[in-house]
């Protein structure tokens, strides 16, 4: 017997009507697509990545297979229900992060919110107990559960988002933008802790981002959406073979020097007369690292940054070779 | 393991509220003072009228407190449990609602859970005490019928402000500005509910009776209390009633409250 899939989205489509005043009187209104269409489904223990420019239409989708909005036409369950009508029922089910949207109580000690969610999710006392402690210490939340949310910062916060959406176990962990905002330290540990837990509970995750790194290290399969409209679903080397997930090495040199030329990348510009140059490399075959050793061979490096691929590089290319 | 009940679930999250309001004695503790300074400026409000005229819609000063008194008591206690929902505004405006929305507990009881405050009982202290100032003036004879109408008017009248908090709350998905509506219908609504309904004229009578039942939750009970007829439109018995127009209320309250969230399910905030 198969699996039912976890998230099964049929034509699923959204659309918004937007009015606006157009004259003293009149009012022009505007029908906007935002879910155009989509037809997808994720199996249990997947993991994908949601990627898509802002108003691509990822978070109309999110909000559609939890619950909180009503599909226009096409259907659409989540973990077996349909989601609106059975929106209680699937909250037990479902761990929803809204990356900019606190869920914790801001006025209470960390501690109180998992606590909190435990009873909302009628957790039996001692079980609720058990699980918050192995999130706290695998989330490195020790420290701080008895600091009120709003003293704590954006990474401190972020991971006591995750750990709350995880206290009462769901099947499906939807991650909106869960990494936004954060540093290279605070990311890494969040999605170290993800793979260990849905190493262990075998978790489905749908995630958006806009940062490919979160895919890269995370998700076994992308969906790219653009206005609306699914224009690739596939694993993510396949994404790779369409478009180049390069990252971009930039680095300040101390003087205005010839573009370099170097083995490990491909030189892709150079600004201020060659003080600054930009070099693009695929991470697959060589790392950052490399590629900077071979630059500080031939010069002295000032500063430097490493650019990600942008999500809507990846979606322009995409039409590009479509 | 078993289950949380719903009981044992509502202890836990009211608990970490009151705990968490304790934290801060101090500031409690203002808070609940500015809570009873806020009741006695609406009893000298009224008082300022009866101290002028000698009866007021039928009623002298001490009966009139009588009305004012259970009023205030039963909008006191609706507003320690519902007086949040005047927030929505902010929540759908900061898009927290979302975040509510996908936990299975009703809307409702997480709103009236997520900010439970303990220092709205001071007015319910102000009622109190104006009631035990002023039924000792009061000529009533105790039967069984007095004490159980003082006993179970202020709870009518909670469920009663609920209701209008909650349809009020319901509306606010409809209004861009929901803050100021809520405040108009439910303070206006509690306003008709602490003043004698004779003086009101006769379509605002109607209208906050048998619509919006706000003379049921402390006129009509103390006419019947002190044994008094009622005006026209407002016979005293209709006193007796006080539960069935609770229920009626709480059905309005139900229908504006799914309106709203259907509303808002469908639009997306």
């Amino acid at each position: 017997m198969i699996a039912e899939p976890i998230v099964q989205l049929d034509d699923l489509r959204r659309s918004f009507t937007i009015r606006r005043k157009a004259g003293r009187l009149r009012r022009q209104t505007k029908i906007v697509d935002a879910v155009d269409g989509i037809t997808a489904s994720i199996q249990p223990g997947e993991a994908v990545g949601y990627i898509g420019a802002n108003g691509a239409g990822k978070s109309t989708t999110i909000k559609m297979l939890t619950g909180i909005l009503v599909p226009t036409s096409g259907r659409v369950r989540t973990c077996g229900y349909d989601p609106v009508p059975q929106r209680r029922q699937l909250a037990r089910e479902v761990g929803v992060v809204f990356g900019q949207r606190s869920q914790l109580w801001w006025d209470l000690p960390l501690r109180d919110s998992f606590r909190i969610l435990g009873a909302i999710h009628r957790l039996p006392t001692g079980d609720a107990t058990a699980r918050t402690e192995q999130l706290v210490d695998r989330l490195g939340l020790a420290d701080l559960l008895d600091t009120p949310v709003r003293q704590l910062s954006l990474g401190e916060r972020m991971r006591g988002e995750v750990a709350a959406v995880l206290v009462h176990r769901p099947r499906l962990l939807v991650l909106d933008e869960p990494t936004i905002g954060l540093d290279m330290i605070s990311k890494e540990r969040l999605r170290q802790f993800l793979v260990a837990e849905r190493a262990e509970f075998g978790t489905t995750l749908l995630l958006t981002t806009h940062d490919m790194g979160d895919i890269e290290r995370l998700c076994d399969r992308v969906l790219v959406i653009d206005r609306g409209r699914l224009v690739f679903d596939g694993t993510l080397p396949s994404l790779a073979e369409r478009v180049a997930l390069q990252r971009v090495l930039v680095v300040d040199l101390p003087e205005p020097s010839p573009d370099l030329c170097i083995s490990e990348a491909a030189h892709i510009g150079s600004d201020l007369d060659g003080q600054r140059q930009r070099l693009a490399f695929s991470p697959k075959e060589t790392t950052a690292a490399k590629v900077l050793a071979e630059v500080s061979a031939v010069t002295e490096v000032v500063d430097l940054t490493l650019e990600e691929p942008a999500i809507e590089d990846i979606v322009r290319t995409l039409y590009g070779v479509a | 393991m078993v289950e949380l009940s719903s009981a044992e679930a509502y202890c836990i999250l009211i608990g970490s509220r009151i705990r968490s309001q304790l934290a801060y004695r101090v500031s409690f503790w203002l808070n609940v003072a500015t809570s009873v300074a806020v009741g006695l400026v609406e009893f000298i409000e009224i008082y300022a009228i009866f101290a002028n005229v000698p009866v007021f819609g039928g009623l002298d000063l001490r009966q009139s407190a009588l009305v004012f008194a259970l009023a205030n008591m039963g909008f006191a206690l609706a507003d320690v449990i519902f007086g949040q929902l005047d927030t929505i505004p902010t929540y759908l405006r900061l898009g927290r609602l979302e975040v509510l929305l996908v936990r299975p507990m009703p809307l409702l009881l997480q709103l009236i859970t997520a900010d439970f405050q303990l220092r709205r009982l001071g007015r319910l202290a102000v009622g109190v005490l104006i009631i035990l100032a002023v039924l000792p003036g009061i000529d009533l004879s105790y039967t069984t019928a007095t004490i159980y109408l003082l006993v179970v008017t202020p709870f009518v009248g909670a469920a009663i402000y609920g209701a209008f908090f909650v349809t009020a709350g319901g509306l606010q998905f409809f209004l861009i500005e929901g803050a100021e509506f809520t405040s108009a219908f439910v303070y206006g609504g509690s306003y008709a509910g602490q003043l004698p309904g004779s003086v009101l004229i006769t379509p605002i009578r109607i209208l906050f009776t048998f619509v919006f039942p706000a003379t049921v939750t402390a006129y009509l009970p103390s006419l019947l209390i002190m044994g008094l007829p009622g005006p026209e439109f407002l016979p005293a018995w209709l006193g007796w009633f006080a539960p069935m127009f609770a229920a009626w209320a709480w059905l309005l309250a139900w229908l504006a409250w799914h309106a709203g969230i259907r509303k808002f399910t469908g639009a997306g905030g």
